[in-house]
């Protein structure tokens, strides 16, 4: 079914989050939508999906127009939505998920399980899923969970089907298993809409790309555009996508971690003694697919997790077995890997989020009391530092976007008196300029004559920041190379073998 | 562009200034500063709630996030279906309903002098009398209405400093009780002390046993993750039925040569004494409840412990990788809460009922409380208004009963209503077309449902 946006509008207030955007998408073509986070690609997706009514402009299906009250009409439409947050209802089965909203119904009001599970067996078998129709949601991984929307929304017959950010909570894996699934779905004849802001995804499958920025299309390019030339349309001005950094100078203050075991509450070994040591001065990147360890290994260095065994040694001082306040006062800096359950209180202001874990004494706590004045300009010589975007001190955390949110953790722990800083997935769900300034800033505090220890579970990040990049696997390490092995070998570790060589940059 | 605005407000979340920003924003002339802020919108719509895993943590901020406007509002229903109650149960009215088209008037008349007087009495009863004969006489009802409100404001405190925490302290009823034993046994059964000394040992012996009763629910709560609910609930029916065995055996706490489960009368020194002179009810426990509100407003908004406090209420988890100790945290707030709730135990024998007391010491006040609690926002200065307005019903539930004949249970009913009506914030908006905090109950075509715009 061919796919046509003409001339939609949407306005919230004075602001034009859509304008006159016209976009085709062709039955047998994956259309990619690129953009960064703000741009209008998800109010432009609401639109189509019926959840928002457009101001101006109109939808055609096979050139007929649409006028839909509600998702509910989008799909009788034929348009399929993957989100990026699964709608998905988590202690119910496979099966049930999928018939969801379109019950059908034996006599008597009874629930057709069995035709739901052949619908799910039909499918899973045609593109290859391996998805059980009585498996409950909450417990199968989420590529799997994914796997799962996208079975609904071709249960409904979808003939297009829009992927909102598929791939930000995706391992590498699960992201190239996403993108054979898209290419096969195309192949079948459906109009695919893939919205992303990551530069690599959108070569590696778009038939045709086109950027919004600011809610207009600004232009569109060919898959064979290079990173840069979309990276500064998407962005509007030059981006530097390599990070720029000269050669480490390493200090004799040391991490040192030896025959680290991190055991789960289920008795499980999640890292399996896992020894290395990085210098003052240089950035060690624990590459390797999500899940293997390297979450539980950052959680160790702070002190976070309960059944742990060997030995954290930072400038020759003992962490292991000592509490997480204590660790912090010892000058560990920590970025968690989800800023939103570990890093801040999202319902807490920012200069509170400032000083969360600086409340133990001066400057901000005094004989008990908050010092509410040092704390506010703290805050604010913060914010310009650190150039979050906000409208003032006082906004509550939880209203920004990703990238502000992160360089909220990044100011809090940046700024006290670090010997050691460790830094899970820094760039996670931000955007790029934000990333562009976290990566300066991590190279900057690298240059102070620190440690630094980096969780990043993309290679092009991992490659990018590191002086020496671990690889993990099943919680053990397969290796410590420089940051110039080439991909293949690296891409070979993930995988959990070997290089021959190994060892010798460690 | 560090993205303050000067006229930013110093405190409290510039809630409503959101969308006049954005209005007052030119796209074209600050693309990047719009684009955010269509973010914030699309954030505020969307509603982040961290993903805690608490169910019940997001409905006790959904409860207590109301504001005062919908408390307000929750009032005037629940006063409006007050009045429709108290008009279907009026005997006049029933009279006069059968002719009510042949004599519209005689009905319409009857409701008014049933509500108008339902009401003249409550406020009669509550704040001034006008028919009584000296300003002293008239001013009698404002000085129970605060007796009333003066362990209301104070257990309110606990439960309200608890909530904040994240913890439910449904526990007032058996932190009272403890208190009340502690308080009153003191009270009645150590001789010699002089004045202020005994009255003062009695109050710190009641706040500590209150304190210690809540604490082993936080106790429970950090060392085996056994919810506070349950614990607190259960530790009700122990603290009432161990206060029941004490009054009922000679020699503990039963008044000598009586057969009733009921305490001796406490001694004069231990006493709370009047705040107006004797004619009135009203004792030193108001003062201590005012000064409890002063210092939950400190603890909560100044101190570092407070901080901790909320923080580990609103996200334990990014307290704990904050260097919070999150289980000595959860002890430390049970503590502090039963000590405020205590302290409404020792005011209840110190200074209300002082001719001794039996196992209903507490007067429903531990539940109570949690209304109170809720009224208020869970902030010490709305606790303070919602104990005095329910303080004042208790006062003027009586003159109600008393004047107009209207059942006490009217008045509770108007009570729950309020309750029910705090509890569904969302009602209260529609009802009187406040602005939804998240959007989503908006009509979809005047406002965008959800705006999943970027990565959260």
């Amino acid at each position: 079914m061919r796919l046509e946006l003409r001339g939609i509008t949407k306005r919230f207030g004075a602001l034009v989050a859509n304008d006159h955007i016209d976009l085709v998408v062709e039955p047998g073509e994956i259309h990619c939508l690129l953009g960064e986070n703000g741009a209008g690609k998800s109010t432009l997706m609401n639109v189509l999906y019926g959840l928002y009514t457009a101001d101006e402009g109109e939808i055609l299906l096979d050139d007929a127009v649409q006028d839909f009250e509600g998702p509910g009409d989008a799909m009788a439409a034929g348009i399929g939505m993957v989100h990026q947050h699964f709608m998905l209802v988590p202690v119910f089965t496979v099966a049930e998920n999928v018939m969801l909203g379109n019950e059908s119904t034996r006599s008597g009001g009874v629930l057709d399980l069995d035709d739901a599970r052949a619908k799910v067996n039909e499918i899973s078998a045609r593109f290859g899923f391996h998805v059980d129709p009585d498996a409950v949601v909450e417990d199968l991984p989420v590529g799997v969970q994914q796997r799962v929307e996208i079975i609904k929304a071709l249960s409904r017959d979808a003939d297009v089907i829009v992927f909102d950010e598929p791939t930000a909570v995706l391992t590498p894996q699960e992201t190239d298993e996403l993108m054979g699934i898209m290419r096969q779905l195309r192949d079948e004849g459906a109009a695919i809409v893939f919205i992303t802001h990551k530069l690599r995804e959108v070569r590696e499958v778009a038939d045709r790309i086109t950027v919004v920025r600011h809610g207009k299309i600004v232009g569109e390019a060919s898959p064979g555009a290079t990173d840069a030339q979309l990276a500064s349309l998407m962005v509007g001005r030059a981006v530097e996508l390599t990070v720029r950094k000269g050669e480490p100078r390493l200090r004799e203050n040391a991490l040192e971690v030896a025959d680290l075991e991190v055991v789960g509450p289920d008795g499980q070994v999640l890292v399996d003694r896992v020894s290395f040591s990085v210098r003052g001065g240089e950035v060690l990147v624990v590459a390797g697919v999500q899940g293997n360890g390297q979450t539980e290994l950052t959680e160790a260095l702070l002190g976070l997790q309960d059944q742990v065994r060997g030995s954290v040694r930072l400038d020759g001082a003992e962490l292991v077995g000592r509490s997480v306040r204590q660790i912090l006062q010892a000058g560990v800096g920590f970025v968690p890997e989800d800023r939103n359950t570990d890093g801040l209180v999202g319902e807490f202001t920012i200069s509170e989020n400032l000083v969360l874990d600086r409340i133990d004494g001066p400057p901000f706590v005094r004989r008990g009391n908050l010092q509410l004045a040092a704390r506010d300009r703290f805050a604010r010589e913060k914010v310009a530092e650190f150039d979050v975007r906000t409208q003032g001190i006082e906004t509550r955390v939880g209203r920004l976007s990703g990238g502000n949110q992160q360089k909220v953790v990044l100011a809090r722990e940046l700024s006290r008196d670090l010997r050691l800083f460790v830094a899970a997935q820094p760039t996670r769900g931000v955007d790029v300029g934000s990333i562009e300034f976290i990566h300066k800033r991590i190279v900057e505090t690298r240059d102070t004559g620190i440690p630094v220890v980096v969780v990043s579970t993309e290679l092009d990040e991992a490659v990018a920041l590191a002086d020496r990049i671990m690889v993990m696997y099943r919680g053990r390490v397969v290796g410590i190379v420089p940051a110039t092995t080439p991909r293949d070998t690296l891409g070979l570790m993930m995988a959990g073998i070997a290089p021959e060589n190994e060892g010798d940059a460690a | 562009m560090s993205g303050e605005t000067p006229g930013a407000r110093p405190d409290g979340p510039p809630d409503n200034t959101l969308d006049e920003a954005l209005e007052s924003v030119d796209p074209q002339a600050e693309p990047g500063l719009a684009e955010e802020l269509q973010q914030e919108v699309a954030r505020e719509q969307v509603a982040v709630v961290p993903d805690t895993g608490a169910r019940w943590r997001d409905a006790l901020r959904r409860a207590t996030s109301g504001g005062w406007v919908v408390a307000l509002g929750a009032i005037v229903l629940a006063v409006v279906a007050g009045s429709i109650l108290i008009v279907v149960t009026d005997e006049d009215v029933q009279a006069a309903a059968p002719y009510f088209f042949a004599r519209p008037g005689d009905t319409l008349a009857a409701v008014g002098q049933a509500v108008g007087g339902a009401y003249s009495a409550l406020f009669q009863g509550a704040v001034y009398n006008f028919g009584a004969d000296s300003f002293a006489a008239g001013i009698r009802p404002l000085t129970q209405t605060l007796t009333n409100a003066t362990p209301l404001i104070a257990a309110g405190l606990g439960v309200a400093l608890a909530f904040r925490a994240g913890l439910f302290n449904i526990g007032g009823q058996g932190q009272m009780l403890m208190a009340a034993t502690a308080a009153g046994w003191i009270g009645f059964g150590v001789t010699g002390l002089p004045f202020p000394w005994h009255m003062l040992l009695c109050l710190v012996a009641g706040v500590a046993a209150g304190a210690l009763w809540a604490g082993i629910a936080g106790l429970l709560k950090a060392r085996t993750g056994a919810h506070e609910v349950i614990v607190t609930i259960m530790l009700n029916y122990v603290a009432f039925y161990l206060l029941s065995y004490f009054l009922a055996t000679p020699g503990l706490m039963q008044a000598p040569g009586s057969a009733n489960p009921k305490t001796p009368p406490m001694q004069d020194s231990a006493v709370l004494p009047p705040l107006l002179g004797d004619q009135y009810n009203l004792h030193w426990g108001f003062v201590l409840s005012l000064v409890a509100v002063v210092y939950v407003w400190w603890l909560l908004n100044r101190s570092s412990t407070g901080f901790t406090f909320r923080a580990v209420g609103e996200n334990p988890k990014a307290a704990r990788v904050a260097g919070i100790d999150v289980s000595r945290t959860t002890v430390l707030v049970m503590l502090v809460a039963g000590g405020l709730v205590g302290l409404a135990g020792a005011q209840q024998v110190l200074g209300t009922v002082t001719t001794g007391f039996s196992a209903d010491i507490d007067a429903g006040i531990g539940f109570d409380a949690i209304t109170v609690a809720l009224l208020g926002g869970s902030s010490p200065w709305g606790v303070l208004g919602a104990g005095i307005l329910f303080g004042g019903f208790k006062a003027g539930g009586s003159a109600m009963q008393a004047a107009e004949g209207i059942p006490i249970e009217i008045v509770l009913v108007v009570q729950s209503l309020i309750v029910l009506f705090i509890a569904a914030p969302p009602l209260v908006r529609a009802i009187f077309r406040l602005p939804q905090p998240d959007g989503r109950r908006r009509p979809r075509r005047a406002k965008p449902t959800t705006v999943t715009e970027g990565q959260v």
